[in-house]
């Protein structure tokens, strides 16, 4: 800001809150776009400089970045909504029809809401996956692996808990389903569930307690977790840098100003997205079906796509084992990865070798193969119950079965070390690779080859109730 | 003081802030503990949760089974007259059964788990039989007691409520 010289024209009070509150344009020089970055709030979740490798779009994708700007929008749609909605049973279906048919942009607001909350599971994932492929959950990034892998339980806690505010047989029913599960957890099963439903079943208890965790706690705890996050980021040393396989990197990488090289690159990205979710919101309606009812579960009662993995083994699985047990341990194991698998020279490559592409389509492939075989098998061959008819069904089809597929994991982890001598970095990706492979299946087929009572159909095939 | 006395010795500073520290975690405690009682469920009298009137013993025959929609339960009478009351809400993942008159058995629409008239389990994958209500019959009227749904590993006589 210039001070004024005597006999000068002193700034007008319109020249004095302009410079206040948007400071005079974009400084020519970088030691001046650098100080920029700095004394920004908002800019300064960046360096003032970032090194030129980690500016590559296909090596980040920037699905970080699209998760942060649809939180951004799910906050903004969903204040909107809240506007027009009231928590209880006898008004919340209607206020929902309301909002779709007489409110100005209502179920345009209520498509964004619903797509960009689905959209975030997605990009959250592939997030996860990109970091996971890069090996950058590895030392000194492993507490922000933790952090985003709390995050991804919040936003699937966020979608789960937005499911049922519409009140219509859709959200009833997946919310029975969903919560029944809780039921199972050893010792303090009952209680919880009580606890969250706010009763003995889905009713107005648990819309208001759904209501109060979808609009102010997870979104709170997760905004205050990505805040961490983002700053992790910065002190963990920015973004991985990417290489080739074998490569060694520099010590000093080339680094240019953060204004403009990444911030235009964020800022297209960011105007890009946004003009896909508002043409998906006016055209793509979020689905709404009749209002609930407690009496008619229809067939079949299917939990949200995102669980629908999760349903899909529990139609195999005691339970117990089904919903608990495989969850957990594949949870645990997630978030213990960065304690084990924590060679760190291969951080930056993608699929850690050549080798390690090879095993990752090798890994996938034999999942895309042996998971719906299994599905078949179990459905049609496999009759654990039957064939230990005095056992209890918690073992005879829990443990059992669990111990087979177990088993299959550790002939498959045995084979790849004997035949290709596989370091442990490759046996955990292979491993990886494999189960989230056989999720994606598991979901596929509960979402698409499910049909009344939970029969196996073609998708084209499939008999209407 | 010496210094080996320091480590062995509860000196006030560290007594005091050993204090603290407890103090502090109770109060923790305590607060966690109005939470999780202030969100105890809150049930209302006279509907669905506390003690529901059905009708007289006459009106149900040997062999019935009649759906009560504001208790949430089906009135099983038995063949030898024995009164069950079934939750409808099924004991897999929560789905409400409904009564297939024709086949004589309670088929879940979710998975397909079926249950006989008496609410045991013919078919997984549903791990246990119906839950039931305590049946009370006074003066020849059936009253069903929907506070808490009662859960069973089998069906046992035991369990039938005779007028």
């Amino acid at each position: 800001m210039k001070s004024s010289l005597p006999g000068e024209q002193p700034p007008s009070i319109f020249d004095r809150m302009r410079e206040t509150l948007a400071p005079s344009g974009i400084p020519a020089d970088d030691r001046g776009r650098m100080r920029m970055v700095m004394s920004s709030m908002i800019l300064h979740i960046h360096p003032s400089k970032v090194a030129v490798r980690t500016l590559k779009f296909t090596y980040s994708w920037g699905l970080g970045g699209l998760s942060a700007l649809l939180l951004v929008v799910l906050v903004s749609t969903g204040i909107l909504l809240e506007m027009n909605y009231t928590p209880n049973p006898a008004q919340a279906y209607l206020d929902i029809v309301n909002l779709n048919t007489n409110v100005w942009f209502g179920g345009f607001i209520r498509n964004l809401h619903h797509w960009s909350g689905n959209l975030l599971v997605v990009a959250a994932v592939l997030h996860l996956l990109r970091v996971f492929f890069t090996g950058a959950h590895r030392p000194p990034r492993e507490l922000n692996w933790l952090i985003g892998i709390a995050m991804l339980l919040l936003i699937l806690g966020a979608n789960f808990t937005g499911y049922l505010l519409p009140w219509d047989q859709l959200a009833f029913w997946a919310i029975t389903v969903g919560t029944s599960i809780i039921d199972y957890i050893p010792l303090i099963g009952p209680a919880l569930s009580r606890l969250v439903l706010g009763g003995p079943e889905v009713g107005a208890a648990t819309l208001l307690n759904f209501y109060t965790l979808h609009i102010s706690i997870i979104p709170v705890t997760v905004v205050m977790l990505m805040s961490y996050h983002f700053w992790r980021v910065r002190k963990d040393g920015g973004l991985s840098v990417p290489k080739a396989p074998g490569e060694t990197l520099d010590k000093r990488l080339e680094k240019v100003t953060t204004i403009p090289f990444l911030v235009r690159k964020e800022l297209a990205f960011a105007a890009a997205w946004i003009a896909i979710m508002v043409l998906i919101g006016m055209f793509i309606p979020a689905p709404l079906e009749g209002i609930a009812n407690p009496e008619v579960s229809p067939n079949p009662a299917k939990a949200p796509w995102y669980f629908m993995g999760l349903q899909e083994l529990l139609l195999h699985f005691h339970p117990v084992v089904g919903a608990v047990v495989i969850p957990g341990l594949a949870l645990t194991a997630l978030a213990l990865l960065p304690f084990y698998d924590l060679r760190v020279g291969s951080v930056g490559v993608y699929f850690r070798s050549w080798r390690g592409r090879y095993l990752t389509l090798l890994s996938m492939g034999l999942a895309l193969l042996v998971t719906p075989v299994w599905v078949l098998v179990d459905e049609f061959l496999i009759h654990w119950g039957d064939w230990l008819p005095n056992w209890p069904t918690w073992l005879s089809n829990g443990l059992i079965p669990l111990a087979v597929v177990a088993l299959g994991l550790v002939m498959l982890d045995e084979l790849i070390k004997k035949m290709v001598h596989a370091s442990l970095e490759e046996r955990v990706l292979v491993l990886f690779v494999f189960l989230f492979t056989a999720l994606i299946v598991l979901t596929v087929i509960g979402v698409f080859f499910r049909g009344p009572g939970m029969e196996l159909f073609w998708p084209w095939n499939m008999p209407v109730h | 003081m010496s210094t080996k006395n320091n480590e062995e010795k509860l000196t006030r500073r560290s007594f005091l802030k050993t204090l603290w520290g407890v103090i502090g975690g109770v109060a923790a405690l305590e607060f966690g503990g109005v939470t999780l009682a202030y969100m105890q469920p809150r049930l209302a009298e006279g509907d669905f949760g506390g003690i529901i009137e059905v009708g007289s013993v006459d009106t149900f025959p040997s062999g019935s089974v009649t759906h009560i929609p504001n208790g949430r339960f089906y009135l099983s009478r038995l063949a030898d007259g024995g009164f069950l009351a079934i939750y409808q809400r099924c004991t897999h993942l929560g789905c409400s059964v409904p009564w297939d008159q024709t086949a004589e058995q309670f088929i879940c629409p979710c998975h397909n788990s079926q249950f006989t008239s008496d609410g045991e389990l013919l078919n997984p994958p549903a791990p246990r039989p119906l839950d039931i209500f305590p049946v009370i019959i006074e003066d020849g009227i059936v009253m069903v007691d929907t506070s808490q749904p009662m859960q069973r590993a089998s069906f046992e006589p035991s369990q039938l409520v005779y007028a």
